[in-house]
């Protein structure tokens, strides 16, 4: 049986941090990484980057060739773990390898959802898109059977970047989505529509409160789709970008307690012994609202990540609380959001200013006297203080009213605070 | 490392820090021609904040536990072993403005192209960064802080 | 009515090849001179506001703008000149007293260029400072007549001395009232003044809680205002000086406008906020010498005859009998301001043409002291334009013991003598209480420049005193055959006591 100091399952954002925060600590000790997918590390929100040619393979990978050398770390790529097992301190591979650890961080982020009751989901040319091996295979099947056009499930931000890499590639292309407008869970109202305007000006078609019913196949492959509306549509490709799931399968039969996500506590410690999780398969504690909820960003799981391998290697590190941050280019209007993006009830306001022939969005929501969300689109310049403000918590109701002016700024913050972020050390952890 | 310390109190607001950097970061290096050909397409990486009488010239922080670094998608924002500076690889930079989204003091912008991330790199080469040469009143100090 | 008579005394330059419209020089000028339309993306400057202070020249990146004296073309006329005929211009059209700020600037005879210093050669060695000890370290206050020792193996002093200021450099920091300059200013002065070793003069304006740190480096002023005076700003300081005149102004009192009494002069000066700050002309207790010896002894009393007190004049027509009345009076020192001395606010027709210069005033006054035997009883300081380490060797032959510095001291710190400190809005952030324009004086920046300046003054000075081959200021003090005249009558001779160069 082999065996090290510090496993890792994973080979994303919060397993490469984990190292990162290890070696904070711990220059020696033995690092193990596992991972069922077979490339060196990779930047997975480039994967609709590299299907729509934006980016080549040599652009794909998060850190250089020699990282995991530099870092002293010991890789297993292309094995999937099986089981846990926390009382043995052991792990068992699908290819029959048991592998004993001291430190174990479980960060297997995600699974797609694939909807189970839609018949005919099972044809060719029927895709999720989370891996580099799924960019892959849809480039290769676009080029194969001459795509030209295309249905993404989904107004999500998976599907909205698959349709961008999409129309890259001139497949003209439909989005369905079920709830009445895109990005329903990243915006609000306005900015949906800010956003919708730009994607039929780019010529996307969008079906809103509607969803696929069915999927109709020739000789195999897929050539339409019904929706629950009624319409068909005709296409030759389609991609389901209709959410994920942390993938908390691994842990099943283990003991560790698990909910939506594997639940951590502010150390990533989970409910077994020198076992933690991090990642899009964690559920940690929410910075807003205090309870524990899976925020799939990829910020939240590199900070995961570090606190995670410090934790491990026997330092102090405390898990601040995840906060909702996207920022996403729908074709080439930027759009930031942060937190809450729409007022929740009693006791919250709004400021926001819009500029509708522009294009321009920018929101705050306010509640007691702290900004707990905020919207960008297309002026996003210096989003960054907003983010800092609500992940700090700071009281704004004495500068409530130079919040949206032009001149905004550090200058016009609490001189305490200013301070802080002007030394560098606000993010201090 | 070596950082700069902003000293608000000192600021006059003149604005020569923004001139010396736009200069550093020309392809002429000469004020004259940098400013008549080749301000469009530079950002300055430190920039003046004013009110009322208050002032200060803000760059990037080059924080030790850099959210930039922590959110950035492709590794292409990065900490120069060396200097300790946080640099962003225009190579590996696709516009995805995470960075911008993370960092609490708005030091990275844009780029003048509007393809990639753009803030100030310490003024790499150089043993004293522009700004702080060429500031009038002392208002912005390098300081060192040892190795970290 | 629009202002057509007057007309701008400066025009501003700029060169069109050099400008990269990077408006620092729009947001530098306090008078507004320089101005940026958006529309055709260029500066402007109205040379009309302009100053001549400098301040846009000076931090032009690239060096584009230049700032001339415009010599108007009015028909050349020695007796009108251009300055007399604004002046009326000004007048006429405003009414009022016209006010100016520093010292005279009138092309009259400075006799400090006119005297001329000695050297070693031959007979008397000359002394290389790098190598061998130079004294000038320099004692204000009164000197006992003769010593008195006990004797023994190891002789111990009996005559007790009286209080004394032991300056390390004969150059002090000449009176510049927090209020008149920024805080800024004030904090490095003091500053400089404890760093060198020497003393800063804290003027009419108190002694702010800032600069208390400083005091034992501080000169602490009684003025006819009385600003700031109690036993705590007595006690504290090292000196106290009884102001009588000044040189820039004699005969008359000073005027802080209420808009600059900000809460924080109004604190030290302990004055109302927003009400004027009048010095009268006269101390309302003091119409004769014999008022002036009982506020001496008053402020002895109050300080325990711990600090010397002296007594600051003008320099004005027989000064050395009030000198003389002075010293019997009571003070450790006497200072001497003269015509040429700075000021923030004057009317110009008593600055340029009251007083006299300092060189006779202090040939006279050190002639009469040493006549009536009262020249130990207190030392002499000399105020009224030091502009160089030579000035300050020739006066300190003439028979000082050491000179005040007040427009050097600006000068060190930026200012350019635009003579617009009246105004408030110094662009250099010395005579100024805008906190947008204070902001420029970096008081680490300005210590460090007065601190260079007195030690360079110093190591000249040593550098003359080592050519001239003596190596105590004490053998310079009053040694007038070091000076001889050059360009002088001879009754000029007579007056300031030296001979011809020749002779």
């Amino acid at each position: 049986m082999t065996k090290t100091k510090y496993l890792i399952i994973g080979n994303s954002v919060a397993a490469v941090a984990a190292v990162s925060g290890i070696r904070q600590v711990d220059a020696d000790g033995d690092i193990t990484l596992i991972s069922r997918e077979t490339q060196h590390t990779y930047s997975r929100p480039l994967i609709t980057y590299l299907l729509g040619g934006k980016v080549g393979e040599e652009q794909m990978a998060y850190r250089p060739a020699d990282w995991y050398e530099k870092s002293g770390v010991n890789t297993m790529l292309g094995t999937e773990v099986t089981h846990v097992d926390p009382e043995a301190h052991t792990v068992d591979t699908a290819g029959g390898q048991t592998i004993g650890y001291e430190k174990l961080l479980i960060a297997v982020g995600g699974t797609p959802i694939v909807p189970r009751d839609v018949q005919g989901a099972d044809a060719e040319g029927v895709f999720t898109f989370t891996t580099m091996d799924d960019a892959d295979a849809i480039a290769n099947y676009i080029e194969e059977r001459e795509v030209r056009s295309a249905i993404v499930v989904g107004g999500g931000l998976i599907g909205l970047k698959s349709v961008e890499a999409l129309i890259e590639l001139g497949i003209s292309t439909t989005v369905v989505e079920l709830a009445d407008r895109m990005l329903s869970a990243t915006f609000d109202e306005t900015a949906s529509t800010l956003a919708q305007r730009r994607l039929a000006r780019a010529g996307v078609e969008v079906r809103t409160s509607t969803t696929v019913a069915e999927l109709l196949s020739e000789n195999g492959r897929v050539v339409g789709a019904k929706l629950t509306d009624g319409e068909t549509l005709p296409c030759e490709l389609l991609i389901f970008a209709i959410g994920v799931l942390p993938a908390t399968g691994i842990v099943q039969g283990s003991g560790i307690d698990s909910d939506r996500g594997i639940i951590v506590d502010d150390g990533m410690r989970t409910s077994a012994e020198d076992v933690y999780a991090a990642g899009d398969v964690a559920q940690a504690r929410a910075l807003l609202c205090g309870t524990n909820r899976c925020i799939a960003i990829f910020p939240n799981a590199y900070r995961q990540g570090i606190v995670a391998g410090r934790n491990m290697a026997g330092a102090e590190a405390q898990w601040e609380g995840g906060l909702v941050m996207n920022s996403v280019t729908i074709v080439d209007l930027p759009t930031i959001s942060v937190g809450v993006t729409e007022a929740l009830g009693e006791g919250y306001e709004e400021l926001s200013q819009l500029n509708e022939v522009a294009l321009s969005y920018r929101k705050l929501v306010l509640h007691e006297g702290r900004i707990v969300g905020a919207v960008f689109v297309g002026d996003i310049d210096r989003a960054g203080i907003i983010t800092g403000l609500i992940r700090e918590r700071i009281d704004v109701s004495e500068i409530r009213d130079v919040l949206m002016s032009d001149d905004f700024g550090l200058i016009s913050l609490p001189a305490a605070y200013r301070e802080r972020v002007l030394s560098g050390t606000v993010n201090r952890r | 490392m070596k950082r700069i310390r902003i000293c608000e109190e000192h600021c006059i607001g003149c604005g020569l820090c923004e001139v010396h950097c736009v200069v550093q970061h020309s392809r002429s290096r000469n004020i004259i021609r940098a400013f008549r050909e080749e301000r469009d397409g530079i950002v300055p990486g430190v920039k003046v904040e004013r009110d009322g009488h208050l002032s200060f010239a803000l760059q990037c922080r080059h924080c030790e536990d850099a959210p930039c670094i922590e959110a950035c998608m492709t590794g292409a924002m990065h900490r120069d072993p060396e200097t300790g500076a946080v640099l962003c690889d225009t190579e590996r930079c696709v516009g995805c403005w995470m960075c911008i989204m993370a960092c609490p003091a708005g030091a990275v912008q844009r780029g003048a192209s509007g393809k990639v991330a753009s803030k100030c790199d310490l003024c790499i080469g150089e043993d004293v960064p522009v700004c702080v040469a060429n500031c009038p009143n002392e208002a912005l100090v390098l300081e060192d802080d040892g190795d970290d | 009515m629009p202002e057509w008579l007057t007309q701008a005394e400066f025009v501003i330059e700029r060169d069109p090849e050099r400008c990269i419209q990077c408006k620092v020089c729009v947001r530098q000028c306090a008078n507004e001179v320089h101005r940026f339309d958006a529309e055709l993306g260029e500066v402007f400057s109205d040379s009309d506001k302009c100053v001549g202070c400098h301040r846009c020249v000076s931090l032009c990146p690239t060096n584009a703008l230049s700032v001339r004296q415009v010599e108007l073309d009015f028909r050349s006329n020695a007796n009108w000149t251009p300055q007399a005929i604004r002046n009326i211009y000004k007048q006429a059209e405003q009414g009022g007293v016209l006010l100016t700020g520093m010292g005279n600037p009138e092309p009259l005879p400075v006799y400090w260029d006119r005297m001329l210093l000695n050297a070693s050669q031959v007979t008397n060695p000359s002394i290389d400072p790098l190598r061998e000890p130079m004294e000038l370290l320099t004692y204000l206050g009164a000197k006992p007549t003769r010593l008195k020792y006990e004797g023994g193996d190891e002789p111990r002093l009996e005559t007790e001395l009286g209080p004394q200021l032991e300056l390390q450099v004969p150059v002090m920091f000449s009176t510049m009232s927090y209020g008149s300059i920024s805080y800024n200013a004030s904090l490095a002065l003091a500053r400089a003044a404890s760093e060198v070793g020497t003393y800063a003069n804290t003027g009419e304006g108190g002694l702010h809680a800032g600069i208390r740190p400083f005091a034992k480096n501080m000169i602490v002023q009684v003025a006819s205002g009385r600003f700031g005076v109690d036993a705590d700003y007595l006690n504290a300081a090292a000196a106290v000086e009884i102001k009588i005149g000044q040189g820039a102004k004699p005969g008359i009192g000073g005027h802080l406008p209420g808009e600059k009494v900000t809460a924080e002069i109004s604190a030290t000066r302990m004055i109302p906020l927003g009400t004027d700050a009048i010095s009268p002309a006269p101390h309302h207790d003091i119409y004769s010498i014999e008022d002036l010896r009982q506020l001496i002894y008053a402020i002895k009393e109050t300080t325990r005859y711990r600090k010397p007190v002296g007594v600051k004049i003008a320099a004005v027509h027989h000064i050395a009998a009030i000198a003389s009345g002075a010293v019997r009076a009571g003070a450790d020192f006497v200072a001497i301001d003269g015509y040429r001395g700075g000021t923030g606010a004057a009317p110009t027709m008593i600055r340029n043409n009251v007083g006299i210069p300092i060189e006779f005033a202090l040939a006279a006054v050190d002639a009469r002291l040493r006549e009536e035997g009262i020249r130990q009883d207190a030392s002499l300081v000399v105020a009224g334009s030091f502009r160089c380490a030579a000035d300050v060797v020739k006066a300190i032959a003439l028979g000082a013991d050491a000179c005040y510095i007040g427009t050097g001291a600006l000068v060190a710190m930026g200012c350019h003598l635009c003579q617009k400190c009246y105004t408030g809005r110094c662009n250099w952030g010395i005579a100024t209480q805008d906190p947008y324009l204070t902001r420029r004086l970096n008081p680490n920046i300005a210590v460090r420049r007065l601190v260079n300046l007195l030690e360079s003054w110093r190591h000249e000075i040593k550098e003359i005193m080592g050519g001239m081959g003596i190596n105590a200021v004490e053998s310079l003090r009053g040694n007038r055959d070091h000076l001889r005249g050059i360009g002088l009558t001879d009754r000029e001779l007579n007056a300031l006591g030296i001979q011809m160069a020749g002779e």
